[in-house]
C-alpha cells in the first residue's frame, strides 16, 4: 500500500453518519424480524440487535452525529417494545395483525386525508401563517363535498365545491391573520369552531335527522390493470382511491414548486424574512393570502376524500381531529412535503395497526391511536432532530 | 419566540395606528368603557353574525335568541317572572352556573399561562386527565369520611392535571419545544388514555356495565353537596364556590406573590427577566403546573358535582378545555374577567342545549348555532388580544406612542430574526 493511498484515506474507516444510519436500520430490524414473514420467536435476537443499535447510536453521537445517533436509540427503544409485544402474541395473532398487503392498503387510506392537510399546512406555514384551522377547513371540505356531489350529481363537482368552501374558510383565516394581524393560533381555533357550527347547522338544515343521502356519486378507485391481480402488489396498491394517487403526486409537485420555482422562492422568503422579500418587491400580503387559501383548498380535498371518496356520507365532526394529526405530520416532517408524506404514512400505519390490533385486542388498539401524538411530542422535544419552523411563522407583517 | 412577544410587537405596531383607531379615539374609548366595552361588543357582533345565518335559513333570530336567553335562566333575575316560569328559570340558572364552574377554571388555566407568555392549548388534556383521576378516586375508597374523600379527589385531580401540563412546561424549559404543539399533542394522548381506561375491558371500566364503556359511579360520600335546588334534579353544587375561590387565589398569586411577579416579568420579556436573574425555565414549569392544576380541579368539580361517572364518548366529545381559551381571551386574563366570561359561556351553552329549547326552530340547529357564535367570538378576540392589551394600561400606551417609530422598527426586525 502506497503512502499516498494512506494519506488520501479518511481518518476513520467508517463515518459516524454511516454508523448512525446502520444503527437505525438495525434498530428497525430488531422489530421487523419478530413479525411475519420472518417471525423469529423469542426476544433474544431482537435485544441483541437493539443493543448493537444503541451502541452504534451512542458511538455516532460521540462522533458528532447527534441527530442520527439519537434517532437510532429512539427507534431501538420502540423496536424493543414492539418485539416484546410480538413475543407475547401467538403466531395466529401475529398473522392476523400483519397481513402486510391489507396493512399497506389501510395505511394508504388513513394517510390520504392527513397528507392533503399536511401539504396544506406546509404551504401556509412556509409563507409564515400558522394554520391551526386545518381541521375546520377539512371539515368544510367533507361536508360541502358531499353537498356538491349530491346537488350536482357528480363527485367532480363535489370536489370543486369542497375546494371552494375550504378556500372561503381559509380566506377568513387569512383576513384575520394577515390583514387584522390576529393571533393566528386563536384565529385558527375560531375557524375550527366556526366550521363545526357551519357544517353541523347546514347538515341539519339540508338533510335533517336522516343524514346525507346514500346514493352519492363517489370518487372512484383506480384499478391498475397490470398489477391488480398480482398478489401482494395487487392487494396493496391495485385498488387505491384516485385521491390517494393525487395526494402522492402532489408531494414531488409541491417540492418542485417550493424549492425550484420563482413562486416557491417568494413563498419561502415571505415566511423566513418578510422584510427582505418586501424590499425586493414581493407583496407579503398577497403571497400570504394566496398561500393560506391554497392551504384551505388542499385541506378541503382531504376532507372531501373522507366523505366523497371513502365513506360516502357526512356525519357531524367527521374529521375527528385529523386536521390536528395533519398539523402534527407537517411538524414531524419538518415543514417539507416529502417529510410530511413519510410522517403521514407513519401515522397512517399507526392507525392501520390500531385497527388490526383492535381486532385481536381492543384495549391495546386504543393505545395505538395515541402513537402519532407521542411520536410528535418526541419530535418537537428535539429528541429526533430539532424541527425548526420558518423564521417568521406566526408573526404578522407590517410594512413601514 | 413567545406568542406574547409577538403580540406585544403587534401591539406596538398597532399603536402607530395607520389602519387602526386614532389615538384620541382610543384613549377616549379606554376611559369611557375601561375595556368592558370590547368583550361586550365582541359578543354582540358574534350574536348578530349568528343571527344572520338564522335569518338566511328562514328562521326568526329574535325569537330564537329570546328563547336562548330564557333557556339560560337569567330571566330568574327579573322580579316579574313568577310561578312555574320562575321555577323553570331557577333550574336553568342552576345549569348555567354548573356549566360556568369548570369554564372559569379552565379559563384561568389558559390565562395564567398567557400572563407568563405561554399559550396553553392543553386545557382539554389537563381537564381530561383530571376527569380520569377524579372519577377513579371518587368511585374508590368507599369508606372514607366525605370531606376528606372530596378533598382527596380534588387535590389528586389537580395534581394530575398539573403533572400533565408540567410535561409541556418541562419540554419547553429543557428543549425549547413549542408549548402550543406539545400541549395539542398532550390533549390527544390524554383523550386516548381516557378511552383506553374506560372502554370495554379497559382497566377502569365498570364491570357491571358489560356493554357500555363507562366508569364506576362516584360513591355517595364523594359527591359535592347541592345547596340550591334538588340534588335529584341536578341542582347547583358547592363546586361554584371552589371555582370562585380559586379565581381569588389566581388574582392574589398574580398580584401578590413572587411567582406571579416572575410570571408576568417572563411573559413581558423573557430575555429581560433572564438578565434580571430570574430562572425563566423554572418559571415556565411552575406556571404550567399551576395551569394544569386549575384544569384538573375543574374536572374534579364536574365529576363530583354532577357527572358522577365518565363515559368514553364524553371524553371524546368534551370541548370544555377549548372553551377555556375563549373564556380566557374574552376575560382578558384577569380573575374577574374569567368569572364573567365563564358565566357568559356557561349561559350560552345552557341556553342552547336542546333540553332547554321550546321554540319553532329545530334544537339541533340551535346547538350548532352555539358553535358558530363561539367561533365568531374566538375569531374576534384573536384580534382583540391586541386592542385589549392596548386598552389595558395608560402608561404603556403612552410609552408606545412616544416610541412608536423605534418600536415599530425593532418590532418588525425582531419579528424577522
Amino acid at each position: 500500500m502506497s503512502v499516498g493511498a494512506i494519506a488520501a484515506a479518511p481518518p476513520r474507516a467508517v463515518s459516524p453518519k454511516h454508523v448512525g444510519i446502520a444503527g437505525i436500520v438495525l434498530a428497525a430490524l430488531a422489530w421487523v424480524i419478530t413479525v411475519p414473514p420472518i417471525e423469529v420467536r423469542g426476544m433474544v435476537p431482537s435485544i441483541v440487535l437493539a443493543v448493537v443499535a444503541v451502541l452504534a447510536g451512542a458511538w455516532s453521537i460521540a462522533g458528532g452525529e447527534r441527530k442520527l445517533g439519537s434517532e437510532a436509540i429512539v427507534v431501538a427503544l420502540f423496536a424493543v417494545a414492539g418485539a416484546a409485544a410480538s413475543a407475547n402474541s401467538s403466531a395466529a395473532t401475529l398473522s392476523t395483525v400483519f397481513t402486510w398487503s391489507a396493512l399497506v392498503a389501510a395505511t394508504l387510506r388513513y394517510a390520504t386525508p392527513l397528507l392533503f392537510g399536511a401539504l396544506g399546512g406546509v404551504i401556509s406555514e412556509r409563507s409564515g401563517v400558522i394554520n391551526v384551522g386545518l381541521e375546520g377547513m377539512m371539515l368544510m371540505g367533507a361536508f360541502w363535498g358531499i353537498y356538491g356531489a349530491d346537488l350536482l350529481h357528480s363527485w367532480v363537482w363535489g370536489v370543486v365545491v369542497a375546494m371552494v368552501a375550504g378556500g372561503l374558510l381559509a380566506l377568513v383565516h387569512a383576513f384575520f391573520s394577515v390583514h387584522l394581524r390576529a393571533n393566528q393560533i386563536v384565529s385558527g381555533f375560531g375557524i375550527n369552531f366556526l366550521a363545526l357550527g357551519i357544517t353541523g347547522y347546514f347538515l341539519e338544515y339540508h338533510y335533517g335527522p336522516n343524514g346525507t343521502p346514500l346514493d352519492i356519486s363517489m370518487i372512484p378507485n383506480v384499478k391498475i390493470p397490470g398489477i391488480q391481480h398480482v398478489g401482494f402488489f395487487g392487494a396493496a396498491f391495485g385498488d387505491a382511491n384516485l385521491m390517494t394517487w393525487v395526494g402522492i403526486a402532489l408531494v414531488p409537485a409541491l417540492t418542485f414548486f417550493l424549492f425550484r420555482t420563482r413562486g416557491g422562492l417568494r413563498l419561502r422568503s415571505v415566511g423566513e424574512k418578510p422584510r427582505a422579500a418586501d424590499t425586493v418587491g414581493v407583496s407579503v400580503v398577497r403571497v400570504r393570502y394566496a398561500a393560506v387559501v391554497a392551504s384551505g383548498m388542499l385541506a378541503a380535498l382531504g376532507g372531501a376524500y373522507l366523505s366523497v371518496g371513502f365513506v360516502g356520507s357526512f356525519s357531524n365532526d367527521m374529521t375527528n381531529g385529523r386536521g390536528f394529526i395533519a398539523l402534527a405530520a407537517m411538524i414531524f416532517g419538518k415543514w417539507k412535503p416529502w417529510g410530511a408524506l413519510w410522517a403521514c404514512l407513519l401515522f397512517g400505519f399507526g392507525s392501520a395497526m390500531s385497527d388490526r390490533v383492535s381486532g385481536v385486542n381492543q384495549t391495546l388498539g386504543t393505545l395505538f391511536e395515541a402513537l402519532p401524538y407521542v411520536l410528535t411530542l418526541v419530535a418537537v422535544a428535539g429528541l429526533v432532530g430539532r424541527s425548526r419552523p420558518p423564521a417568521a411563522d406566526g408573526i404578522p407583517y407590517v410594512r413601514e | 419566540m413567545s406568542l406574547l412577544e409577538e403580540e406585544l410587537q403587534a401591539e406596538a405596531e398597532e399603536s402607530t395606528g395607520a389602519a387602526a383607531t386614532s389615538p384620541a379615539a382610543l384613549t377616549a374609548f379606554r376611559r369611557g368603557a375601561s375595556g368592558i366595552a370590547v368583550p361586550i361588543i365582541t359578543a354582540v357582533i358574534a350574536f348578530v353574525g349568528g343571527g344572520l345565518i338564522v335569518l338566511a335559513t328562514g328562521h326568526d333570530p329574535l325569537t330564537t335568541y329570546q328563547s336562548i336567553f330564557n333557556g339560560t335562566g337569567l330571566n330568574w333575575l327579573f322580579p316579574w317572572v313568577t310561578g312555574s316560569e320562575r321555577a323553570t328559570a331557577a333550574g336553568n340558572l342552576q345549569q348555567t352556573l354548573i356549566t360556568a364552574t369548570p369554564l372559569i377554571l379552565v379559563g384561568l388555566a389558559v390565562s395564567f399561562a398567557f400572563r407568563a407568555g405561554l399559550f396553553n392549548i392543553g386545557g382539554q388534556g389537563q381537564y381530561t386527565v383530571g376527569l380520569i383521576i377524579a372519577v377513579w378516586i371518587g368511585s374508590s375508597f368507599a369508606g372514607m369520611p366525605p370531606v376528606l374523600h372530596i378533598a382527596f379527589a380534588i387535590v389528586a385531580a389537580g395534581l394530575a392535571g398539573g403533572a400533565w401540563a408540567g410535561i409541556a412546561g418541562v419540554l419547553k424549559a429543557a428543549t425549547g419545544a413549542n408549548e402550543v404543539i406539545s400541549t395539542i399533542m398532550l390533549n390527544w394522548v390524554a383523550i386516548w388514555l381516557g378511552v383506553y381506561c374506560f372502554q370495554l375491558g379497559g382497566p377502569l371500566h365498570n364491570p357491571h356495565m358489560p356493554t357500555t364503556p363507562v366508569s364506576d359511579n362516584v360513591v355517595a360520600g364523594a359527591k359535592l353537596p347541592v345547596f340550591w335546588g334538588s340534588s335529584s334534579l341536578q341542582g347547583l353544587d358547592v363546586g361554584i364556590f371552589i371555582s370562585l375561590a380559586l379565581a381569588v387565589v389566581y388574582a392574589l398569586v398574580i398580584r401578590r406573590t413572587r411567582l406571579g411577579y416572575e410570571a408576568r416579568a417572563v411573559g413581558f420579556n423573557p430575555e429581560a427577566a433572564r438578565y434580571a436573574g430570574m430562572n425563566v425555565g423554572r418559571t415556565w414549569i411552575r406556571v404550567m403546573l399551576i395551569c394544569g392544576a386549575f384544569a384538573g380541579v375543574a374536572a374534579s368539580l364536574d365529576i363530583l358535582g354532577w357527572e358522577f361517572s365518565l363515559a368514553t364518548n364524553v371524553i371524546q366529545t368534551s370541548q370544555i378545555g377549548f372553551y377555556g381559551i375563549a373564556v380566557a381571551l374574552l376575560g382578558r386574563n384577569t380573575a374577574s374577567g374569567n368569572v364573567v366570561a365563564g358565566v357568559l359561556f356557561g349561559a350560552l351553552l345552557t341556553g342552547t342545549s336542546d333540553r332547554n329549547i321550546s321554540l319553532s326552530i329545530d334544537p339541533t340547529l340551535v346547538a350548532y348555532l352555539t358553535f358558530m357564535i363561539e367561533g365568531l367570538i374566538i375569531l374576534l378576540v384573536s384580534t382583540d388580544v391586541i386592542t385589549l392589551r392596548l386598552l389595558k394600561g395608560g402608561r404603556r400606551i403612552g410609552v408606545a406612542f412616544k416610541r412608536r417609530r423605534s418600536d415599530e422598527v425593532t418590532a418588525t426586525e425582531g419579528g424577522a430574526k
